[in-house]
């Protein structure tokens, strides 16, 4: 069998690098905006999170100088970067690529489990109830990103594709199953 | 409240297993049901012996029923299940399977590897006969109290599991064989060197379970010396004390101090921690947060 | 007749996956205690269970709803309702394993076809017969505790139709009657819906070696770089005697795939996927490889090599006990 670890890509250190000095007030409060869009559009997924709709998560990408704190506020979700290992109930750590892949439908939350791309940390089960949410939810980010940007959707779309072929990274749903 | 000893989960010596009857029939006891629970493969070396057993308790006043197997899958065991039937006591089925062989109305009594969780099934039961049911451990006092009230309304005496190590799970796959290193078919019985079970203990040395055989059993002996008065007030009817190996005669007298009010919770469990100071004692099915949760203090004297 | 595939929909999501991907039937449940993967985030409220079912009836697809917990004394309301919500939604069947339950289906809604859960675990010819004679069952799960030759032996003597797992998670013990989970964490299968839940799950990671602790127990430690199993308390690692490892079973998971054959020889109706915990990406991943090795036995054709060993735990498969050596 071979090694899974080998197959999901990791962001090349060239597009990383420029990502160490950046301020990250502007892109928490761009990713605040999409997730309230995405809150708008899908109930459903803030339905599914049940008793953990005002849980804390940190999501990790492994590959990333930053971590990501989600708070779904219910359904007025809330996200801030932050350098460091982030405060929350549940934390979820993998590569850019895997965590990207499970919202995106292209892998499998436990697979990537089994195989330790993917640690789970905290309150697994809080952990749980956010992947199922999101898999039924069918999400794709890049559409939800074109979305909010009106007449830049054209030019953001073809950004998102360049960059999905140069990094490996599952930026768009999934074809049902394809992935593997 | 009546007392009930269970089967013997066990496997014992023919001779050990004579003997333990032999004595039961002179304990403080008022229902037996023997016969072989875990595995058909145990039966052969003492099933010559059964009916001079049932015969010795009745002779000594006691209420006998003959158990069927926990799992029954194989064609011998199948006419095995069809054969207690005939047996002239009682059937306490423990394997629906058993029940497809009674004839309709015939009465029998239900053991706790029999999935009663509500007044439903209770109801159903009634119907074709049931007419005691010794509850699965699990349950908690709360569901207790409902079913012994379904069951008092229907005539069917409702028992609880009292003392004993807790029967937790039961599979197709022997694990003394498997630790050994042999197939089920050819097990060489394994588990005649168990004869409370094997303890299992976690990676960090915690007594946790215990191997025997097909079964899995919990580490902790369970022990419902607290709840006596609980259950009392609930209805139920006759409590289900396990045999084990060593100091069951002395059990049997302390619970039967306990129901008639002679002796107190502290005082049995004390003198359970006697008979081996390694016991660990649990009742929280009944009223913990979890089934390994106890809570009475420690079990030592 | 082609054998029918049976898989598992965690969510809406999944269900419509499943279908796309060629499922002949999908199994799920509502989201609460009356179904056995009552885990977070999972299941379906009413209206799903609706649109649900009319998406599977539109392709083509059956759905089956498991009502497969035992109800609570006290509490039987909550899972009657189920079953009279799974006729009104338009479920193809309801899969049951309490009596009680059962009792009341087959008089309260005599035309809503009943299948039994592997939940009741009737494991030889006389429980299945008992079962259909008198609650009207007409198909029943078979526990994962028998062999090929054990099952060919029980349709030899039964007319009701028998599905068995082919993939997923493998339950070592008879299922419906096991506490092992309750005795330890006080959730169960039977009365819960949930067996060694996540909430009661802890990970440490130290420097590579990862901890796996069920309600306080360490049942598992892997080293840097090997598969991290869930901490299932039957897969887990444990000593007695002098002997420590996997004393019940190993973190494997059941793949009975190349069997196929076989068990359609042994007479057996459905193949059941198990996974509603899984993803729609893994439930299309499955389904589509199992319809193709059904398709192709109903061609004649040999079985397609598995391609599902990465989906699954631990990384390691097992055909479980329909070899008979496994016990």
């Amino acid at each position: 069998m071979s090694d899974p670890s080998q197959q999901i890509p990791q962001l090349p250190a060239v597009l990383v690098f420029p990502l160490r000095a950046m301020p990250l007030a502007p892109l928490s409060m761009s990713l605040t905006a999409i997730s309230r869009s995405i809150a708008r559009r899908h109930p459903g997924l803030f339905r599914r999170l049940g008793e953990y709709c005002h849980t804390r998560y940190v999501l990790d990408p492994t590959d990333l100088p930053f971590v990501i704190v989600l708070d779904p506020g219910g359904g007025a979700p809330r996200v801030a970067l932050t350098r460091g290992r982030g405060d929350g109930t549940a934390r979820i750590a993998g590569s850019l690529a895997a965590l990207l892949g499970m919202v995106h439908g292209a892998y499998d939350g436990d697979a990537l489990f089994f195989s330790r791309d993917l640690v789970i940390e905290g309150d697994t089960s809080a952990a749980l109830a956010l992947r199922n949410a999101i898999d039924d939810a069918e999400l794709d980010l890049s559409q939800e990103i074109a979305r909010l940007c009106g007449p830049m959707q054209g030019p953001l779309r073809r950004f998102v594709a360049l960059l999905e072929r140069q990094s490996g990274v599952s930026l768009t749903r999934a074809a049902e199953g394809t992935a593997w | 409240m009546e007392l009930t000893v269970g089967p013997n989960q066990f496997f014992w010596s023919a001779d050990a297993w004579t003997s333990f009857y032999q004595d039961l029939a002179a304990a403080p006891v008022d229902r037996i049901v023997l016969g072989e629970l875990v595995c058909s493969k145990r039966l052969p070396f003492y099933q010559d012996r059964i009916p001079d057993a049932i015969t010795t308790l009745l002779g000594a006043g006691k209420d006998v029923a003959l158990t069927s197997l926990a799992l029954v899958t194989l064609k011998r065991e199948r006419k095995l299940a069809g054969e207690l039937v005939g047996m002239g006591v009682e059937v306490e089925v423990n394997d629906l399977t058993a029940l497809a062989h009674l004839p309709q109305g015939a009465p029998f009594s239900v053991g706790p590897l029999v999935n009663v969780y509500n007044e439903g099934t209770i109801s159903w039961l009634a119907g074709r006969g049931a007419t005691r049911i010794c509850l699965p451990p699990e349950l908690p006092l709360a569901s207790v109290a409902t079913l012994a009230r379904a069951g008092a309304d229907l005539g069917v005496i409702v028992e609880v599991w009292g003392h004993g190590r807790l029967p937790l799970a039961i599979s197709g796959r022997c694990y003394h064989a498997r630790m050994h290193g042999r197939t089920k078919d050819n097990c060489q019985f394994a588990c005649e060197d168990d004869p409370d079970g094997l303890d299992v203990l976690t990676l960090e040395g915690q007594p946790f379970l215990a191997m025997n055989g097909v079964q899995t059993l919990s580490d902790s002996h369970a022990c419902a010396a607290y709840q006596i008065d609980a259950l009392r007030d609930a209805g139920v009817g006759a409590l289900r004390l396990s045999p084990q190996s060593r100091g069951f005669d002395t059990i049997c007298g302390l619970y039967r101090q306990l129901l008639d009010g002679d002796v107190d919770a502290d005082h049995v469990t004390d003198a359970i921690g006697r008979i081996d100071p390694n016991t660990r004692l649990s009742d929280g099915f009944l009223t913990g947060a979890r089934g390994v949760d106890w809570s009475g203090k420690a079990a030592h004297p | 007749m082609v054998m029918e595939i049976v898989c598992p929909a965690g969510t809406p999501a999944s269900l419509r996956a499943a279908v796309t991907a060629g499922a002949h039937t999908v199994y799920c449940g509502f989201a609460d205690e009356t179904n056995a993967r009552n885990f977070p985030g999972l299941n379906f409220d009413r209206a799903e269970m609706r649109e649900g079912i009319a998406f599977a009836h539109d392709h083509g697809a059956k759905v089956l709803i498991a009502i497969n917990t035992f109800p609570r004394a006290g509490d039987e309301a909550l899972w009657h309702r189920a079953v009279a919500d799974a006729e009104s939604c338009g479920a193809d069947a309801v899969i049951l394993a309490d009596l009680g339950l059962l009792d009341h289906a087959a008089r309260h809604h005599s035309g809503l076809r009943r299948h039994l859960s592997v939940q009741a675990a009737a494991a030889n010819a006389d429980a299945v017969n008992f079962y259909a004679d008198t609650f009207g069952v007409k198909r029943v799960v078979l526990p994962r505790v028998l062999s090929v030759q054990e099952i060919a032996a029980i349709n030899a003597e039964t007319d009701v139709e028998t599905e068995v797992f082919v993939y997923g998670g493998l339950c070592v013990m008879a299922e419906g009657r096991c506490s092992l989970s309750s005795y330890a964490t006080g959730l169960s299968p039977n009365m819960n819906g949930v067996c060694s839940p996540a909430s009661h799950v802890e990970y440490h990671d130290d420097k590579g070696v990862l901890d796996a602790r069920l309600g306080g127990y360490t049942i598992h430690r892997v080293q840097k770089g090997e598969p991290a199993p869930y901490p299932t308390l039957c897969k887990g690692c444990f000593s007695a005697g002098d002997k420590t490892g996997h004393l019940f079973e190993d973190p494997v998971s059941l793949n009975a795939e190349q069997l196929i054959p076989q068990l359609q020889k042994a007479g057996v109706t459905a193949l059941k996927i198990e996974g509603r915990q899984r993803s729609r990406s893994y439930v299309a991943q499955v389904v589509r490889n199992f319809r193709a090795a059904v398709d192709a036995l109903e061609a004649g054709l040999p079985m397609p090599e598995g391609m599902l060993a990465r989906l699954s735990e631990g990384q390691a498969m097992t055909t479980g006990a329909y070899k008979k050596t496994w016990r």
